[in-house]
């Protein structure tokens, strides 16, 4: 038998929150029937201060999926859309007194819910992520992709296949993508534990910063037509030049602060100078 | 623990260890604890009781006693014969058993299917969870070194053909082995006259304790021992003999038989019971394997909309035990491999819920089940997204789940 908490049982038992609210105001669908747990959640948002005033939902699922959904409700009532949507799977476990490892992915369906929500509040167009086509599927069986995957390694620390599968589910069915998971574990590890950019030797600096410009900077100027490229590099000073129709653009200088900038100071080091040729 | 009404309804899971079982054992582990290997009289003295217990399950399976040897349980059993008749036909690389076997002979099969290259043929069964015999005549080729077949389903209760299935494995001069785990004491098992090979039963399935199986070896049969070790069982499962037991076993047996026709009336009455109540007072349910021929004893159900962990956890609080094949209870993600092969349809496989009785239940038992299910059912289709006709939100992904 599973060793859940007195909190789960009574969440269980006596759930908060069951319902649906009437014309709400936005709708969070997560989950589905194969995977055996599925999560419809409703809220009243109060529209100049963005306060959730009510937040009501339906589980078809196990008692630790239903407790979440409850302590889920709970959570986010009376917080502003923006408070609550930073509510964590780790926060909703907490909450319940914790949950056994092998049903932690009850507690990320209820946070995955909640930012379904809030993407349906703003107008944002949402998939349920069990039913991610576009993207790259990892797990077949339970339609878990990459990216889910990733997140669940980066917001709780997992180090291995097993604790992926207790929180996404993934590698749960017939097992043959746990050697690719494994990969995308240790591929987050390696590069998590790339050095500092303080201790580069300068090409490691040159080649890393590179990376980041035409990863991250470069595909938003190309939208415009233009692009940059890195000129020199001194000590902390990075100097870029703009190309395409970035080269001579008025604007230029905005782009330069706002998006070169905070890109290299984000990704790379938070003391570069940036300058443009 | 304080002691309290358990409505027991797990039976398939384990047993009750019987009143007579526990007598019958006592003395051999204070007074006649000898060892049955032993030169002296005081150990030499335990063989005879060995030899009763063999008697009394070689009755219950209308088999002789030289063809009984004692296990430790079903599994070592199951491993036992699919592992002697491989050994006893090396050039022969293929394994015909079904879809819908249990643990014990299931992953011994992909065991050997994965780290010795053996090819394995799972059968298939239809919606009502039966298997197809032209399919296994179809499966069988010259490679084939065994057929394994189970008797009864654990979790649904469907009887398979074993004895026709036996019959078409001895035409092709094939070894036979079936897991009769569930069908022990509540079918007629009679292997006079039969070509099944070899059987596997357990002890705490027909309330002996957990701990003590047995595996029939017909007359004959070329045999190796999965055990190796001392000369114990003639040689063919090494290892003191586990003389309480075993001797627990016997007597288990022997109340098994006696008890056959208690099966197919009393227990088969209450099962019925159990199962024309819940379809008359809750609705969307449906019997997994209902088409089928079924043992007396079991009812596999399921409920529409809602989920199997859930309504345990909440019979449970009424002191009501049965078990689920849905993918929460077992710690897998997905509904029960049994119910999956029978196709049931995905909005039912996580919600079935598995009662199965026993001699000893009651009346009152089948009364408290009708009595709190329908409440349960209700509040948890109260909850559920997907209750009363409601869309089914990602359902789009449940097309292929094919693994």
């Amino acid at each position: 038998m599973w060793d859940y908490t007195k909190k789960v049982y009574e969440h269980f038992k006596n759930p908060k929150n069951v319902g649906e609210i009437e014309n709400p105001d936005a709708v969070g669908e997560i989950g589905n029937l194969v995977c055996g747990d599925a999560l419809r959640l409703t809220l009243k948002i109060e529209k100049e201060t963005e306060k959730i005033l009510d937040a009501k939902f339906k589980t078809f699922g196990c008692v630790s999926a239903i407790a979440s959904s409850s302590a889920l409700t709970e959570l986010i009532k009376g917080k502003t859309l923006k408070e609550a949507v930073k509510t964590t799977n780790e926060e909703i476990a907490e909450y319940l007194g914790g949950l056994p490892p092998e049903k932690m992915h009850c507690s990320v369906m209820g946070m995955e819910a909640l930012q379904a929500a809030e993407k349906d509040y703003r107008g944002i167009k949402v998939e349920n992520p069990a039913n991610e086509i576009k993207e790259k599927i990892v797990c077949k069986c339970f339609n878990v992709s990459e990216s889910r995957i990733l997140k669940a390694i980066e917001s709780n620390d997992i180090k291995t296949v097993e604790e992926v599968t207790n929180y996404t589910k993934a590698g749960g069915g017939c097992g043959k993508c746990k050697g690719e998971i494994e990969n995308i574990i240790n591929g987050y590890w390696a590069k998590k534990e790339q050095k500092k950019f303080s201790s580069m030797t300068v090409v490691e600096k040159i080649k890393y910063i590179e990376n980041v410009l035409s990863e991250k900077v470069n595909p938003k100027l190309k939208k415009d037509g233009g692009w940059v490229e890195l000129v020199d590099l001194d000590g902390n000073n990075v100097k870029v030049r703009f190309m395409g129709v970035c080269s001579g653009c008025p604007s230029s200088g905005q782009t330069l602060k706002n998006v070169v900038e905070k890109e290299l100071r984000e990704k790379v080091d938070k003391n570069l100078n940036i300058q443009a040729e | 623990m304080k002691k309290e009404k358990v409505v027991y309804l797990d039976n398939n899971a384990t047993t009750k260890v019987a009143e007579e079982v526990v007598c019958e054992m006592q003395p051999f582990f204070t007074e006649l604890y000898g060892n049955p290997s032993s030169m002296h009289y005081f150990g030499g003295r335990v063989q005879e009781y060995l030899d009763i217990a063999r008697l009394r399950v070689a009755n219950l399976l209308g088999a002789k006693p030289e063809e009984i040897i004692f296990t430790s349980c079903g599994t070592e059993s199951d491993s036992t014969a699919i592992l002697s008749a491989i050994k006893a036909n090396p050039e022969k690389k293929h394994i015909i058993t079904t879809s819908v076997e249990h643990p014990g002979v299931l992953n011994v099969c992909k065991y050997l299917e994965s780290s010795k290259s053996y090819k394995i043929t799972y059968l298939s069964v239809d919606k009502e969870g039966r298997i197809n015999l032209d399919e296994l005549k179809g499966a069988i080729n010259e490679h084939t070194a065994i057929i394994s077949i189970m008797w009864a389903n654990n979790e649904t209760g469907v009887i398979f053909p074993v004895e026709e299935a036996a019959k078409i494995a001895a035409s092709r001069n094939i070894l036979f082995h079936t897991d009769a785990v569930q069908a022990t004491g509540k079918i007629p098992i009679d292997l006079k006259n039969s070509k099944i090979d070899m059987l596997s039963i357990s002890g705490h399935k027909i309330h002996a304790p957990k701990g003590i199986g047995a595996l029939y070896i017909k007359k004959g049969t070329m045999f190796s021992p999965f055990l190796l070790g001392g000369h114990q069982e003639k040689g063919r499962r090494a290892g003191t003999e586990n003389v309480p037991y075993i001797v627990g076993l016997g007597m288990a047996a022997e109340l098994a038989e006696k008890n056959l026709k208690k099966e197919n009336s009393y227990v088969k009455k209450l099962r019925d019971k159990l199962e024309k109540g819940i379809i008359k007072t809750i609705e969307n349910v449906r019997v997994n394997g209902g088409g089928a021929e079924r043992l007396p004893n079991s009812l596999n159900i399921s409920f529409e909309y809602v989920e199997g962990e859930s309504i345990l956890i909440f019979l449970s609080e009424k002191g009501i035990c049965a078990s689920s094949g849905s993918a929460c209870t077992s710690g897998s993600l997905d509904p029960s491999h049994v119910l999956l092969a029978m196709r049931v349809p995905l909005t039912f496989a996580h919600g079935s819920i598995r009662f199965s009785f026993s001699v000893y239940n009651t009346e009152e038992d089948v009364d408290a089940v009708i009595k709190e299910l329908p409440e349960i059912i209700k509040k948890l289709r109260v909850i559920s997204p997907f209750a009363e006709g409601k869309p089914l939100f990602g359902e789009e992904c449940s097309v292929e789940h094919k693994h």
